[in-house]
């Protein structure tokens, strides 16, 4: 287009003259108001991730810089049979409880989406074990869990089901104390699946059951056909901050078990630290936390995609 | 198909009576329209005879069976709802073919049914796409498809038309009158929009605070009103009300206040007997009001301010000031009045209606 000079009638005054005005260019604007985001990025997670990676190349320990040594640590790693039992761990630990919490959530959402007296008092003392802080509620555990004074134990033993003095070992044996950690996680996860699945459901027109009902549609049909698809991106995105989550879980397992007995508990994010802080390997504990990368990248990766597909459909 | 009786039925909240009492017998093939202001119980009532509400006292009957107890998907009833309720994840096919599928018909009856349901209601092109790539018209075409796929006893229908703009939801209400002529499904239909009832019932129910006020043909309701509130309800622009008090003169009966002194006409003076000397309300259709010329009558006629003229081309709607009360006229395009122009408007006797002061009722 041709930006020819409009000519200015005769008799009129131009006002003003132009000023310089740096921040009235979108994009100077924009960089200044990125800076802070970007800055913050930066230093909190930029920087501990590029240490990291450099800290697992050398042969750093406490007190001691280190060399590059290449992946020797990761080398390690490979033949490390803590190692291996670790990622068994984590997947397992995963895995299970996270098919738990979405199975008792999506129970508790479904209750709680009804109409019944006291429904917000409820919905609101569902959230409790999301809110206790994890340390204290995983040492109220721990106590629940003793050997000697279980109350577990003790309600197993009225109940006629152990012996007096024979009760569980909870965090005594291997699989018992996987198992004990497991219900802990699955304990404190619960409520946050509960009420986002909760917060789905009621975008969810009750219209939409009600045609379905008028339908033919018998009650589980109607949650089969209906809720579940329409529950599904929230299902995913609920799913996906989860996995992450308990994949590189750590206080649960710090307080209750420290790793043990015999490191039969231990998870990535534990293991990490007892290697880099507990023992000093400072390169060997970044190894090691770097090593759940690219395992969680790729779990992420493909729930993403997932939910893009979900959304779309 | 079926007919459909509502007795004495009731519904009570924890702190609200919604519905109280209301009796209704809905023929086989009939077309019934509910209609009132928004918490009349008009709604709460159809939810009723869908089931997705319960009794509270009363019975309704679905042909002969009493079908209180019954889950929705046994009364062998369709609806469509307000906003459509579509399956969003399921396609126009599959939304309409859910019902059908979920009773076990076979895929080549499904397929049959479902297509032909498409051909009536010119949506063919539309059954492989999502409810959401729909305008609101072929969403509320896809509504009526799910409900005449199954060929149920009735139509149940919860104001389909309100999501819809103006000149859509003319054209959706032929639509419903042209399926109902060519079905002839016994039919309940929930409005707010009296124009919708008067268009598409065979009968209307007025009703208001969970009470029926008046059943009856359109035209029965607009020319014979049973209390003030139908008649203010029914009519498009509203009947206008005057306060008169009735008194008797010479041996005719009139009904005056400051403004105006009209005389009742005869077949309705005889039933005035009993309200002489006390107040009772006038009402005229704005149709029933034109400009005066020398000729009419001073007991027919009166003096009235202009505030508003709207021009609508076919007629001139006149927003006017009788003494204390506003008054509408529907008056010749012709006219042409100023505002604050002083007028004389005469009455059309054969429109004139008298209402009890207190009890509302018709005179």
């Amino acid at each position: 287009m041709a930006t020819a000079a409009i000519p200015v009638p005769e008799g009129t005054i131009i006002v003003g003259k132009p000023k310089w005005r740096p921040l009235e260019g979108e994009g100077n604007l924009a960089m200044l108001l990125l800076l802070p985001t970007v800055a913050l990025l930066m230093m909190f997670i930029a920087y501990p991730f590029v240490r990291g990676i450099l800290l697992a190349v050398t042969n750093s320990k406490v007190g001691q810089m280190g060399e590059f040594v290449g992946f020797e640590n990761f080398a390690r790693l490979l033949k490390d049979p803590i190692f291996h039992a670790v990622v068994y761990n984590t997947f397992l630990y995963t895995f299970v409880t996270t098919i738990f919490k979405l199975i008792l959530g999506l129970w508790l959402a479904l209750l709680l989406n009804r109409d019944f007296k006291f429904k917000a008092f409820t919905r609101a003392f569902i959230l409790l074990p999301f809110i206790v802080p994890t340390v204290l509620a995983c040492f109220a555990w721990k106590w629940m869990f003793d050997p000697t004074f279980s109350v577990l134990n003790w309600m197993l033993f009225k109940l006629g089901i152990v012996a007096a003095g024979a009760g569980v070992n909870w965090l005594g044996d291997g699989d018992m104390a996987m198992l004990s950690i497991m219900i802990v996680n699955i304990w404190r996860g619960v409520p946050f699946f509960a009420i986002s699945l909760m917060a789905g459901l009621q975008t969810i027109s009750p219209d939409l059951g009600e045609a379905a009902a008028i339908d033919g549609a018998k009650p589980w049909q109607r949650f089969w056909y209906i809720t579940w698809p329409l529950l599904m991106p929230v299902t995913m995105v609920v799913m996906l901050f989860s996995v992450i989550q308990t994949f590189s879980d750590f206080q649960i397992v710090y307080v209750m078990t420290g790793g043990g007995p015999a490191n039969a508990t231990h998870l990535f994010a534990t293991y990490a630290y007892q290697l880099g802080v507990g023992t000093g390997l400072l390169s060997q504990g970044a190894a090691v936390s770097l090593a759940m990368f690219p395992l969680l990248f790729g779990i992420v990766i493909f729930q993403l995609m997932y939910i893009r597909r979900v959304e779309t459909r | 198909m079926s007919s459909v009786t509502i007795r004495h039925v009731h519904k009570r909240y924890e702190d609200f009576h919604a519905v109280k009492g209301v009796s209704l017998e809905i023929k086989d093939k009939e077309f019934v329209v509910l209609v009132g202001p928004s918490g009349c119980g008009k709604t709460t009532t159809l939810r009723m005879v869908a089931g997705l509400e319960t009794i509270s006292e009363g019975d309704i009957m679905i042909g002969n069976k009493i079908v209180n107890q019954l889950p929705p998907m046994d009364r062998d009833i369709a609806m469509v709802f307000q906003n459509y309720a579509l399956y969003p994840h399921m396609t126009v096919y599959d939304n309409m073919a859910f019902g059908l599928k979920m009773r076990k018909f076979d895929k080549a009856e499904i397929a049959k049914r479902v297509n032909n349901a498409a051909d009536i209601l010119d949506i063919k092109d539309h059954l492989g796409r999502k409810p959401r790539m729909l305008s609101g018209g072929q969403r509320q075409r896809v509504a009526l498809g799910r409900a005449i796929v199954r060929n149920p006893q009735v139509f149940l229908f919860d104001e389909p038309l309100s999501n819809l703009d103006a000149k859509l939801r003319v054209q959706m209400r032929v639509e419903i009158k042209k399926l109902h002529q060519r079905l002839a499904t016994t039919s309940i239909y929930v409005t707010h929009d009296q124009v919708e009832a008067m268009t598409l019932g065979d009968r209307v129910v007025v009703m208001k605070d969970g009470l029926i006020q008046q059943v009856g043909e359109p035209l029965e309701l607009y020319n014979r009103p049973a209390n003030k509130y139908v008649a203010g309800f029914i009519g498009s622009p509203a009947m206008n009300f005057a306060d008169t008090m009735i008194e008797e003169a010479g041996g005719a009966v009139y009904a005056t206040n400051p403004t105006m002194k009209i005389r009742v006409p005869e077949q309705i003076a005889a039933r005035m007997g009993p309200h002489k000397g006390k107040p009772a309300t006038l009402g005229i259709r704005p149709e029933d009001l034109r400009m005066a010329n020398g000729t009419d009558p001073e007991d027919l006629s009166f003096e009235a301010v202009v505030e508003v003229a709207e021009q609508l081309g076919s007629e001139i709607i006149l927003d006017l000031k009788a003494g204390g009360s506003a008054m509408v006229a529907s008056v010749e395009p012709t006219v042409r009045v100023k505002p604050q122009q002083k007028i004389r408007l005469a009455i059309n006797p054969a429109g004139l209606r008298f209402f009890d002061a207190t009890t509302e009722a018709a005179i």
